[in-house]
């Protein structure tokens, strides 16, 4: 292995698994660092499928059209080059995928079937039933697992990254990781470092999000120098179910395959949907938007179904609406669907096929992320990022089925781009070294005051409140004077963890220090997020503000850029390329306006 | 296909349930049990009843204790992640409702134990690396000759790709190791490597591999060990027809050892 590199990856989702075969493949080792199997990733939750323009439907479908509708859908934030090369290879990323195997949905010809979602007119979303997400990172799991006998692949799963190890030039020489059992530290020395550890959901409490899903190693970047982008686009999803522990999703397909939104007419209206007629009924999507009806994108159908429950004509005058599949066939449901419909049914217990499923929207997504180049190369030498972690793509809003095929084109991307780095980086030397030892004494002294800290605070009630300000704040309505206070809120919250007790005498697995590591960690991403809506005083996409209700290009159609100051996120803006697509109104009512 | 039944509820919840957790420090420690009990809320579940223990680790006797340690992640019943035991049977955690489990046992007590086939890490934690390891062993994936563009896969029907996205729903979760009476001690490789490598050997590509993957399984700790108790099938919460797996490999091993040298 004279000349062979290693590359480290945090993150075992759709975006780690994939940079970590095609690193394997170019014949280079790989330590991936995960804190679940990987097998177990958040990745598994994405349900309704994967966009690629492959045109089998006779719809003139093409790469171009897909450009064209993920920038619109994205409201023009997205640079558009790294946009365009991924419509370009989504059509191979699928093909890929069915030669490993993926039991996608066929045609009768024994083709990949494909189905509409929101944001486009065209059929372009392959699907392995309603699990999607699951399947195709089985058929990652299952070739890096190959590699991984081969010996490229070495996995740490069960470990959770503290943080970079920086020389003295800002240089990533390799990461701090934490082994979740014996709370032991490591230092993992790397030519280069990818991160690929998804969303941030967990800063707003509940969310359609995997528990892991803290945003906590990203955030560790960020406070190392690391910059970060457009933190202020989170999407709500417009179809949740509502629970104790979190929102369970309910996938777009559902729609996709004709799901109708509506609520009763009149307001609290207490039949049975059943016993409520056509006439009666308000399919308020459709009313407004016919071209597009329920397959509006995200951030529309959101904030009308939150409008129109905010106005009080929700169902039973709660914060619900209907989610109809009941005029379609049973079987048919049951072959497209099944999967999601019962999680519906399981959670709440009604069966989906017979009974409209009341919905309300979650957090979701997070367009924003660690900045990174058209390489998938972040500002700090040696330190690349992938899939929800990075902020490419989706600009101001995410259109459904394109999270998927952005991990994987992500990872493909960032794979070659951290070989190449790594190629031509001067190797650590024995001066290095000691930045490693360094770096690991300063983590072990975080956990030591931790573990030590005897307060009456309780972190995990913190979080609880951390959770309930973000969501009623920062979501899919904003006001200036609710985010100034906010901010306030994480302040007070940042000083109150400092008399937190971790209110655990046996250390052996103990998830109270990881959760306080992640708690600050998420703190810091939460005041990127509320002070980045704060400063953008326009509506685009996911983020809107009743008192700036339009879309300013001249003032806004840039990318925040966020940096960290011990005092606060220190804001700068960098403009968009639109050098492909020219930026128009957006218009879901009507057909697609014209280019 | 009106055949839709309206769920059962539980009618006269009571104010408080409790939570009967079985508690170890680590492997090899003592086991010990605790009772907690919390206010009953509708739509409760075994993780939001759990996350309210650990927010106030004092037990039904007033005893400050250590929080609970437990697995959990997707929370949609798709990662396999919080698999326990509950009540005496085997299955996710974050898709137990407390109202049905009151209704199934009648009381106001729901029972926690880790399961038991798999080393016990903490409290209701266990680890399950061995299946990962089961999984390497029937070379359950199929071989690329590499991962660049080389066109799209095999035409496949349809009725064949639902067929194996029954098995290729195996979130790995150990439900039909823990309810297997010849699993245990590394003495069989247990339904849930079976079903992945009949997975594989149904796929027109992935049958080219057909004799590795059964190697794997022709071992002490092969297919052969199978009893036949069926109660795999009975537990799987993705209803995975693993019995049918285990028979029709069971017929590909037969096959392969009757005419295999033809292929010599």
């Amino acid at each position: 292995m004279a000349n062979g590199l290693k590359i480290a990856i945090v993150g075992g989702g759709l975006a780690g698994l994939a940079a970590a075969m095609k690193i394997a493949e170019a014949g280079h080792e790989v330590d991936l660092i995960s804190v679940v199997p990987v097998k177990r990733s958040h990745s598994v939750c994405a349900q309704g499928g994967i966009n690629g323009a492959v045109n089998t439907k006779g719809e003139g479908d093409s790469p171009a059209k897909h450009l064209d509708d993920t920038v619109y859908g994205g409201d023009f934030l997205a640079n558009q080059l790294p946009v365009k090369r991924m419509t370009d290879m989504a059509p191979e990323i699928i093909y890929l995928f069915d030669r490993m195997g993926v039991p996608f949905s066929r045609t009768r010809e024994g083709l990949l079937d494909f189905r509409r979602f929101g944001g486009t007119l065209h059929h372009r979303t392959a699907f392995a039933g309603a699990s999607t997400g699951q399947q195709l990172l089985y058929a990652l799991d299952e070739q890096v697992r190959k590699w991984e006998v081969a010996g490229k692949v070495n996995k740490y799963e069960g470990w959770e990254m503290l943080s970079l190890v920086l020389d003295d030039h800002q240089v990533c020489r390799g990461l701090i990781a934490m082994d979740l059992q014996s709370l032991q530290l490591k230092t993992f020395k790397a030519d280069a470092v990818i991160m690929a550890t998804g969303g941030p959901g967990l800063i707003f409490g509940k969310s359609t999000n995997s528990m892991t899903c803290t945003g906590s190693a990203v955030s560790a970047c960020y406070q190392q120098g690391a910059r970060y982008a457009n933190g202020e686009f989170i999407q709500v999803h417009p179809t949740s179910i509502p629970g104790e522990d979190k929102l369970r999703l309910m996938s777009e397909s559902a729609r996709g395959e004709g799901g109708r939104v509506w609520v009763p007419k009149a307001d609290g209206d207490i039949r049975s949907p059943k016993d409520i007629p056509e006439s009666e009924r308000w399919y308020f999507l459709e009313e407004k938007y016919p071209a597009y009806g329920n397959l509006v994108p995200r951030d529309i159908a959101t904030r009308e179904i939150f409008q129109v429950c905010l106005e009080g004509h929700g169902v039973a005058g709660e914060n619900q609406v209907y989610l109809d599949l009941t005029h379609i066939p049973a079987e048919v449901l049951t072959e497209r669907l099944g999967a999601i419909l019962e999680i519906y049914e399981m959670f709440v217990g009604d069966d989906p096929r017979f009974v409209p499923m009341r919905i309300f929207p979650g957090v979701h997504y997070s367009m924003g992320g660690l900045w990174v180049d058209f390489e998938q190369r972040t500002n700090i030498p040696g330190l690349f990022a992938a899939g929800e972690c990075d902020y490419s793509i989706h600009g101001a809003n995410r259109l459904g089925a394109n999270s998927l095929v952005s991990c994987v084109y992500g990872g493909f991307v960032a794979a070659p781009s951290a070989i190449d780095y790594a190629k031509n980086v001067e190797r650590g030397n024995t001066e290095t070294n000691g930045i490693h030892d360094g770096e690991l004494k300063r983590q072990q002294e975080i956990n030591d005051s931790i573990i030590t800290n005897e307060g009456s605070e309780n972190q995990y009630k913190l979080h609880e409140e951390m959770g309930k300000v973000m969501t009623d704040n920062v979501t899919v309505v904003r006001y200036n004077d609710r985010l100034k206070a906010t901010d306030e809120k994480l302040l007070e919250l940042q000083d109150r963890f400092k008399k937190i007790s971790i209110n655990d005498s046996n250390l052996w697995a103990t998830q109270a220090v990881p959760h306080a590591r992640q708690f600050w960690n998420m703190l810091q991403l939460a005041r990127v997020i509320t002070l980045g809506a704060l400063n953008r005083n326009e509506s685009r996409g996911a983020h809107y503000k009743p008192e700036f209700p339009d879309r300013d290009d001249e003032n806004w159609l840039k990318t925040t850029i966020a940096e960290y100051a011990e005092e606060a996120p220190v804001l700068s803006y960098e403009p968009v390329d639109v050098s492909l697509v020219e930026p128009r109104k957006r218009d879901y009512s009507k057909g697609k306006a014209a280019k | 296909m009106n055949g839709h039944i309206e769920k059962k509820r539980l009618d006269n919840p009571p104010a408080t349930i409790k939570l009967k957790i079985q508690r170890r420090e680590k492997e090899g420690a003592p086991v010990s049990w605790e009772t907690f009990e919390l206010t009953y809320r509708r739509n409760l579940n075994v993780i939001s009843a759990l996350m309210d223990v650990r927010k106030n680790p004092v037990t039904i006797d007033g005893k400050a204790t250590t929080p609970p340690v437990w697995d959990m992640s997707c929370l949609e019943q798709v990662c396999g992640i919080c698999t326990m035991v509950i009540d005496d049977k085997v299955r996710q955690s974050c898709s137990a409702l407390i109202d049905d489990l009151l209704l199934e046992s009648a009381s106001d007590t729901v029972t926690l134990q880790p399961m038991s086939k798999f080393p016990n890490v903490r409290d209701l934690k266990v680890d399950r690396s061995k299946m990962f390891d089961h999984l390497k062993q029937v070379n359950a994936w199929i071989e690329l000759d590499g991962s660049y563009n080389l066109g799209p896969g095999p035409h496949i029907s349809n009725d064949t790709a639902q067929e194996r996205y029954a098995y290729s729903r195996c979130m790995t979760c150990g439900c039909c190791l823990e309810a297997c009476p010849q699993y245990g001690d590394d003495n069989y490789i247990g339904p849930q490597a079976i079903a992945q490598a009949r997975l594989f050997n149904m796929h027109p590509v992935g049958q080219m591999e057909i004799d590795e993957r059964l190697n794997g399984l022709l071992g002490e700790d092969g297919i052969g060990n199978c009893g036949n108790a069926q109660n795999c099938v009975q537990v799987c919460p993705m209803n995975i027809p693993l019995t049918r797996a285990i028979y029709e490999t069971n017929r590909d091993v037969t096959v392969n050892a009757l005419f295999g040298w033809l292929k010599k």
